[in-house]
């Protein structure tokens, strides 16, 4: 069966729908899905939830559609650096839900391996707790969180082979990899496709059963915060 | 009474041999710069890291190398990656030993507030409750008072909590205190601040 696909607009051909919940890999701008964006950008897909740990800056990442207004809601632990992101919350017109980032991690991961729910420490004393199921295992108190399945998971990854075999690099494993588990499909944007082969089997971060969609392209991969120190 | 390169030294001293490390932004994040010799330590950055270096020379800022703060950062020889449900996996499982943070109050019981203010623009919590829930144990550094001259050491916090008496130990710019039971007990002053002078700026119940 054929992953390859030409671009991220063919990649996606069939897959996006008004409303649907869309889980995206990334962390800050490091390792986002930018030319799947891109593409559900030009798609025009409406009233879309998005799992990610960050909402990107007001021209690049997710932020680019908070500023056609596509997004209905955000699950994320940390939305700064936005500033269209925090009109558009604080004039209700975006739903926010704030997930401890460790407990988004784990409901993506979660959903991805077939576990509804797991139980925390995190947030327990805290809002993050409020109407949350809790139960007391060894004298502690812990609360129950779901496993987060979406419709489609966006993801990005360094180098894939043609079956789908995905090697992150260095800090822009992220999100990356539970995102990808969680999602019905898993459309993947890379730097470099392979002939099946040259990965070293032993060095595969992700196999591809749980990736359905492969993209090669060009990558902005911006820096956030460009912090030097005086060479010696 | 001590700075902030004063106090992220001062907190460099609660480092062990051995440890694995995380070590939240601002004050924090300097303590780095004053690890004893001797001593080794692991850093973690929750994005998906152990064995954090400095940051690059200019020119050698890689865009797949960032910490928590998302700032160009550097790997080290022990460096390893991984994903963010395993770097939580190692921060829940109570793998990391300490975590050293700001925070915004800190209550008698450890209660720790440090990721909003209501009313105010809030940006979310990202790790911290994960961390202060997970972690071996919590340090806190921070400025003793607020910038209109109010404790930050409260008998209750008064702002959304963090976590629920977590906190273990705080260090300010007026001395260091241990959360203990029925309240801060203080461990030593800072250089030029008397005992009495401490005890004054705080508000929390202080035992003996």
């Amino acid at each position: 069966m054929k992953k390859i696909y030409t671009n991220a607009t063919e990649a996606l051909d069939g897959l996006l729908h008004d409303g649907m919940f869309i889980a995206a890999g990334g962390f800050g701008l490091c390792g986002i899905p930018e030319l799947l964006l891109d593409a559900i950008k030009e798609a025009g897909t409406k009233d879309l939830i998005f799992a990610s740990n960050n909402a990107g800056v007001d021209d690049f990442g997710i932020g680019i559609l908070l500023q056609t207004k596509q997004v209905k809601k955000m699950i994320s632990s940390y939305v700064g650096e936005n500033a269209e992101f925090m009109r558009q919350y604080l004039s209700g017109e975006l739903e926010l839900e704030f997930n401890p980032q460790g407990t988004l991690a784990e409901r993506m991961r979660a959903g991805g391996a077939g576990i509804p729910g797991f139980y925390t420490k995190t947030g327990v004393g805290t809002v993050i707790a409020e109407g949350k199921d809790h139960r007391d295992f060894n004298g502690e108190t812990y609360i129950m969180e779901e496993g987060i399945i979406a419709d489609l998971a966006i993801i990005k990854a360094w180098k894939a082979d043609e079956t789908g075999n995905l090697v992150f690099r260095k800090t822009a494993r992220n999100f990356n990899a539970p995102a990808a588990t969680c999602g019905k499909i898993c459309v993947v944007e890379v730097e470099e496709v392979v002939p099946v082969g040259s990965l070293d089997p032993d060095t595969i971060h992700l196999p591809g059963i749980y990736v359905h969609r492969i993209i090669q392209g060009d990558h902005e991969n911006r820096i956030e915060q460009r912090t030097v120190r005086e060479a010696k | 009474m001590w700075d902030r390169n004063q106090m992220a030294a001062r907190a460099a001293l609660e480092l062990q041999d051995g440890w694995y490390v995380n070590l939240g932004i601002g004050i924090p994040t300097l303590v780095s710069n004053y690890i004893p010799e001797g001593i080794e330590v692991t850093l973690q950055s929750e994005n998906g890291m152990l064995g954090m270096g400095p940051f690059p020379i200019a020119g050698e800022e890689d865009a797949d190398m960032i910490n928590a703060g998302k700032q160009t950062i550097t790997e080290l020889p022990q460096t390893s990656y991984f994903d963010s449900a395993q770097s939580f996996a190692m921060i829940r499982g109570g793998k990391i030993a300490m975590a050293i943070l700001g925070a915004m109050e800190v209550a008698e019981n450890g209660d720790l507030a440090n990721w909003m203010i209501p009313g105010k623009l809030v940006k979310g919590m990202g790790g911290a409750m994960d961390l202060v829930a997970g972690v071996g144990r919590v340090v806190v550094v921070m400025d003793h008072t607020n910038k209109h001259g109010d404790s930050k050491l409260l008998k209750e916090c008064s702002l959304p909590l963090t976590g629920k008496s977590v906190v273990d130990r705080i260090i300010t710019n007026l001395g260091v205190l241990d959360v203990v039971e029925g309240g801060l007990k203080i461990v030593e002053t800072a250089d030029g601040v008397t005992e009495q002078e401490l005890r004054a700026a705080t508000l929390a119940t202080i035992v003996d």
